[in-house]
């Protein structure tokens, strides 16, 4: 096969991903389906029953069981992956500690969904913003293309860095949607992401070792510090190979892409599907001459604060929108931000905002009406719902 | 953020450690009763061994001309009394500790 051949094909952000899974070829799959994760697991499960991946997929009775398995798979030196949705992530998250905690490069694709009750199967944040202190790293994608770059990104990231990574992508909006996207060769992702050689692993019978021992109150703390400095470091090691992965692909990979962002004087932040919407908003409201633009935030753990805020010095006001609530506070998003801008003793207004939580649609007269209320300085300390 | 990136730590990552049998604490003081071996009645079919729980059977060679029988390391057998249940040949009893 020649290199460089470019192949545009239309998929479904859960075939995008697993497309990049087989290409990666993972020794190690052990998934539990859900809704709207099955895209990528039924279409894995068919590469593997028609004989074009050897990686061992592993089904288990649940989520817990299926990080479980992953923990034990990775920890015995097999590259590993996994994928799930909602209730799954849920129900993984006590495992999810362990996974970081012990420094497995674990590779999961996550189609976001709302969390229960009420019960709904559609698209949101409450899920992955729910895991975010769980040590792992979190990167977003806004559609099928993003998802598919994500997932080979991340796999080289998680083993560089040794800590487990989250390629998310928006349940339904990219999952279920057909859209078309570039993919590379089997081998220049192969090539990419290079051979799994980890230090240490248990099936090294010659150097035996032991993963997750007892750590009382004389080392617990060091072992936690020495991970969050890891994670600091992962921001860097992103930055590297996005960029590496810019070369091989022609995309343009950076922790955020800001769009139009330079000169804007409203700003919406946000991470996710809903990007595309507000690009279109955003040109439509320049040729009206208005001065606004968008971040969209590609890597929210480790969060680049400072590159952030960098790239939002010169708007007066902002929109923080997200898919979540926290519960009796502001959205992790805003929180993250605005603590950036006191300690850099700015005093931009920023409005927070939730939408589209379990799925409901957001409409471009929706992002318009956020832009006009900046532009009008119609901004409160309250956080605003759109659609409610 | 924090000032974690400048300070060094001996640690292993992700406390992995390796493994060294000296520094490791003996469970075997931990034993209430003892599992003894009758190396006349063991037929050396090692079904003890992987059903140990702290790996603490290894076969060893007792007679010529025999094959290897049961032997257990009393420094980290911790005297559940897996083995005796298993055991076919009923070779293996449990012993109060003197």
């Amino acid at each position: 096969m020649t290199n460089n051949t470019k192949k545009r094909i239309a998929l479904t952000g859960g075939y995008a991903a697993a497309e990049a899974l087989k290409q990666i070829e993972p020794d190690v799959m052990a998934v539990y389906p859900i809704t709207p994760q099955t895209t990528i697991i039924e279409t894995f499960a068919k590469f593997k029953a028609d004989g074009e991946v050897e990686t061992e997929v592993i089904e288990v009775e649940s989520e817990h069981s299926a990080i479980s398995a992953c923990v034990g798979s990775s920890a015995a030196g097999a590259r590993t992956v996994t994928a799930t949705s909602s209730q799954g992530l849920a129900l993984m998250n006590e495992i999810l500690y362990i996974a970081s905690g012990m420094r497995l490069p674990i590779l999961m694709v996550v189609s976001a969904r709302a969390l229960s009750a009420p019960i709904n199967i559609h698209g949101d944040h409450s899920d992955v913003m729910g895991a975010r202190d769980a040590g792992w790293i979190q990167i977003f994608s806004e559609n099928t293309q993003e998802i598919y770059d994500n997932t080979i990104i991340g796999m080289k990231l998680a083993e560089k860095v040794k800590l487990p990574v989250m390629a998310i992508m928006d349940g339904f909006n990219t999952s279920h949607c057909v859209e078309n996207l570039e993919i590379l060769t089997k081998e220049q992702v192969q090539d990419f992401v290079g051979e799994f050689s980890p230090e240490k692993s248990l099936l090294d019978v010659e150097n035996p070792v032991t993963f997750g021992p007892l750590a009382l109150q004389n080392s617990y703390f060091e072992f936690k510090v020495q991970q969050e400095s890891a994670m600091e470091k992962a921001g860097k090691e992103y930055l590297k190979i996005a960029k590496e992965f810019e070369k091989l692909s022609g995309r343009k990979k950076d922790y955020f892409e800001a769009y139009q962002a330079e000169d804007a004087e409203e700003i919406i932040v946000l991470a996710g599907s809903t990007a595309g919407t507000t690009k279109d908003v955003v040109d439509r409201m320049r040729k009206a001459g208005k001065k606004v633009g968008l971040l969209k935030i590609n890597l929210f753990r480790p969060f680049p604060l400072q590159e952030i805020l960098d790239a939002l010095k010169n708007a007066k006001s902002l929109a923080i929108m997200e898919r979540a609530i926290s519960s009796g506070t502001y959205p992790p998003i805003y929180n993250d931000i605005v603590n950036g801008l006191y300690q850099n003793g700015e005093t931009k207004k920023v409005q927070s905002i939730i939408y589209s939580l379990g799925g409901r649609d957001i409409f471009a007269k929706d992002i318009e009406k956020v832009f006009e209320d900046l532009i009008n300085n119609k901004i409160s300390k309250e956080i605003k719902y759109i659609g409610v | 953020m924090t000032q974690s990136s400048e300070k060094k730590f001996d640690f292993e990552e992700g406390a992995v450690i390796r493994h060294d049998l000296n520094k490791a604490p003996k469970t075997g003081d931990w034993r209430y009763m003892t599992p003894k071996v009758d190396k006349d009645k063991c037929s050396g079919c090692t079904t003890c061994m992987p059903f140990c729980p702290e790996a603490s059977i290894i076969m060893k060679k007792y007679k010529e001309g025999q094959r290897d029988k049961a032997d257990i390391d009393y420094d980290f057998c911790k005297g559940c009394g897996v083995c005796v249940q298993v055991c076919p040949m009923k070779a293996i009893s449990m012993e109060k500790n003197k």
